[in-house]
């Protein structure tokens, strides 16, 4: 049967980041189309049809939503090559449990630092830069969240990286002084071709965010 | 697997996502030590075991912690093949953890935590968006006698232990009708079947006093 494989994605979409750097990891070929999340179009409805978001991973017709999701379903699938997640049940448990964390307890504050003022904006700065301590802290002193290897975490967060400059930008805080290994870990990932191809320009997210800021009356 | 096997669940009676770890161990028909935790006066056990959000369940397991209850679930699943939870197929897999959110997020959002901060018309219209919600699960159990197909399953698991047996009590005491009689058929003949499971209902929280529980939990969100 045919591979056919199509990513609805939106390109400053963190989510849909890790989802590119997953099958560029397994060497995945597939076809990307530019979905525009706000407009509901027809193949978004019908793909996504709970939540209408992106990305979304189609796969001889199937759709597969939620990024870390669609993660284990392409480590399932392409299984033959470059395990991103670890074969020992308990290992892998911990990935999980760090995905979970990354997505339950970093995302919220990740965009409210840029995208709230006053009070709100104060908080979601300390719980960012406490989230990313407790990140630098699991890594320890590891050369990858998943050991030796490049793995299901580490995706999972450098998915944000684009996101960086722009939380650093309106959050006033440095990464290189808040979480020194954390950034040396976030060098060691931005060389993997999977990465580079995956990445959006960090500038071109900070003028989006801009532009989010504005409608969103903090500017 | 010859020697004993050391397994310890830290638990709270009310909480589904306890309770649906408690079905799971059941069902695999592994023996474990039960440590009842409490909402207020959490054990050094608890503490130390899951430091960054203290809360159940906490799986331990020949030392190890296992936290977050889906990733205990899969956990268990991965540790004892017998008598699987999760589907063989990556596409049912991706689709069983899909709505495993939906049911943990979505579903737990606005069919209680919103509901405890609204009045009775703003909780109207969220027992309307639940019902919106619940109609995803109402369409994956035509045909089938449970969310797993043939036999409970990881997805039966997570919403069993959330909605018939945590929300519904939830809604008794908050007098709103969500599972409306002409709207789920399926979902009722699913709780039916839920029910003629011995390591289901061995684990489901008494009723009077779960509806008890939810009510004084509806005042504690509120004021959160």
């Amino acid at each position: 049967m045919a591979n056919q494989v199509t990513l609805l994605d939106f390109w400053p979409s963190m989510f849909g980041m890790r989802t590119k750097i997953a099958l560029a990891e397994k060497g995945v070929e597939y076809e990307y189309k530019e979905t525009d999340p706000w407009v509901k179009t027809p193949l978004l409805i019908e793909m996504n049809p709970v939540h209408k978001k992106i990305p979304v991973l189609i796969h001889n017709g199937k759709p597969i939503c939620e990024s870390l999701i669609q993660i284990e379903y392409i480590d399932e699938v392409w299984s033959d090559t470059y395990p991103i997640l670890p074969s020992d049940p308990y290992e892998k448990s911990q990935a999980r449990f760090w995905g979970e964390f990354i997505d339950r307890k970093f995302y919220d504050p990740s965009w409210k630092v840029w995208a709230t003022m006053g009070e709100e904006h104060v908080a979601a700065r300390k719980e960012l830069i406490e989230h990313f301590k407790t990140l630098e802290t699991e890594l320890g002193d590891k050369p990858y969240f998943g050991g030796e290897v490049f793995g299901f975490v580490d995706i999972a967060l450098i998915g944000y990286y684009s996101w960086f400059k722009a939380m650093e930008k309106f959050g006033e805080f440095r990464l290189e002084k808040e979480v020194p290994k954390l950034v040396e870990w976030t060098k060691r990932c931005i060389v993997r071709e999977s990465v580079v191809k995956s990445m959006a320009d960090p500038d071109n997210i900070i003028q989006y965010a801009c532009v989010l800021r504005k409608n969103l009356g903090v500017e | 697997m010859a020697e004993k096997e050391e397994v310890k669940l830290l638990g709270i009676w009310a909480s589904p996502f306890s309770r649906r770890i408690e079905m799971a161990l059941k069902l695999k028909g592994i023996a474990y030590d039960y440590v009842e935790e409490s909402l207020d006066n959490k054990s050094p056990l608890l503490l130390a075991l899951n430091p960054i959000h203290k809360k159940v369940p906490v799986l331990v397991h020949n030392g190890k912690a296992i936290l977050e209850s889906h990733v205990v679930l899969e956990y268990i699943d991965e540790t004892w093949k017998h008598n699987p939870i999760l589907p063989q197929d990556p596409y049912d897999r991706s689709k069983a953890r899909f709505f495993a959110k939906l049911v943990d997020e979505q579903i737990f959002n606005a069919g209680f935590v919103s509901m405890t901060k609204a009045e009775q018309q703003g909780r109207e219209d969220l027992a309307e968006q639940t019902r919106e919600l619940i109609t995803y699960l109402e369409k994956e159990l035509v045909g089938k006698d449970f969310l797993g197909g043939k036999s409970v399953g990881f997805l039966d698991l997570v919403a069993g232990s959330m909605i018939p047996f945590c929300l519904e009590r939830g809604w008794e005491g908050m007098g709103l009708q969500v599972i409306t009689d002409d709207k789920f058929p399926e979902y009722k003949r699913w709780v039916k079947n839920l029910e003629k499971v011995e390591s289901v209902t061995d684990c489901i929280p008494p009723k009077e006093k779960h509806i008890e529980h939810m009510n004084f939990m509806v005042g504690r969100f509120r004021s959160s």
